[in-house]
């Protein structure tokens, strides 16, 4: 398979992630939908390694999924916070950094 | 060559099928599922690129730990169904728009590259490509920087996770906030309440 085809499809993976970020209003699923682009990132690099036959894009993958955990982690850290506090799990109604 | 091309497309559907599906549900339970099936089809794709190291990683820890986590949350707040499409403000329906725009800009940059090597399948490449072994050897050599970093990363979440997690005690007390009525409140009556 030619790289190009990886590349395009890492490329509407990540479109798809990013409609998903900008019209769903759940938290947890704007957090899916980021998992989604970074995935497509990953995919990205992991072809562009095989293009090249070099294994560093491999590591930086691999960084990106550590990453990635950190901010699944602190992301769903703050929606059981949001829902401890009786705050509405919706983006829309927390527009303010305020505690 | 004809098995790794329909084993491409097998897998191609199957990863835009699972992100439609993360973006189209309405329960967040689903989209978690959806996810699930998202990531092996991405698995299969990176054995197909040669990351054998990384597809085992992307199953197990991925589609394996972390979904757990979600699955967990969801089922802890109890992801209620929300309508797809919010009543009310023609600029959501932008965000579609936007992505289709970025996704034209993106193929446009892809196909219209000058690389060459696009076109290719990519390099003749060592038996051991993308191994454990091989992995390892760079991230303990000409990468130790970032892995030091990455576990260091690690344990701020781990850290951070518990901060955040844990009952506020102290300076801020929204357990005897006046209007603030807490799970805490909820479970073990007044007596402990007025505490």
């Amino acid at each position: 398979m030619d790289t190009s085809w990886f590349v395009v499809l890492s490329a509407f993976i990540f479109c798809i992630g990013a409609a998903g970020v900008l019209t769903r209003r759940s938290p947890l699923v704007i957090l899916l939908c980021l998992e989604l682009m970074l995935n497509a990132g990953n995919l990205a690099l992991i072809a562009f390694s095989r293009m090249a036959g070099n294994q560093d894009g491999q590591v930086f993958a691999l960084i990106v999924m550590v990453v990635a955990a950190c901010e699944v982690v602190i992301g769903l850290g703050i929606i059981v916070a949001m829902y401890r506090r009786r705050l509405p799990i919706d983006v829309d109604a927390m527009s303010e950094l305020r505690g | 060559m004809l098995f790794e091309q329909i084993l491409f497309f097998i897998a191609g559907v199957g990863a835009i099928g699972g992100a439609l599906g993360v973006v189209m549900l309405r329960n967040p339970f689903y989209s978690v599922l959806s996810l699930v099936g998202h990531l092996i089809a991405l698995a299969l794709l990176f054995l197909l690129l040669r990351a054998d190291f990384l597809a085992a990683a992307q199953v197990v820890v991925y589609a394996g730990a972390v979904m757990v986590l979600y699955v967990f949350v969801v089922a802890y707040v109890g992801g209620s169904d929300e309508p797809l499409r919010p009543e009310g403000g023609g600029v959501s329906a932008l965000g579609p728009l936007f992505a289709l725009a970025l996704f034209v800009e993106l193929t446009i940059a892809v196909v219209g590259s000058s690389l060459g090597a696009l076109d290719s399948p990519g390099r003749d490449i060592a038996p051991g490509f993308g191994s454990p072994g091989e992995i390892g050897k760079l991230l303990l050599t000409d990468f130790l920087v970032a892995f030091e970093a990455a576990s260091f990363l690690l344990l701020v979440a781990a850290v951070g996770a518990v901060v955040l997690a844990r009952k506020r005690r102290g300076l801020e007390d929204p357990e005897t906030a006046p209007g603030v009525m807490s799970a805490h409140d909820a479970i073990s009556g007044p007596k402990e309440a007025a505490r």
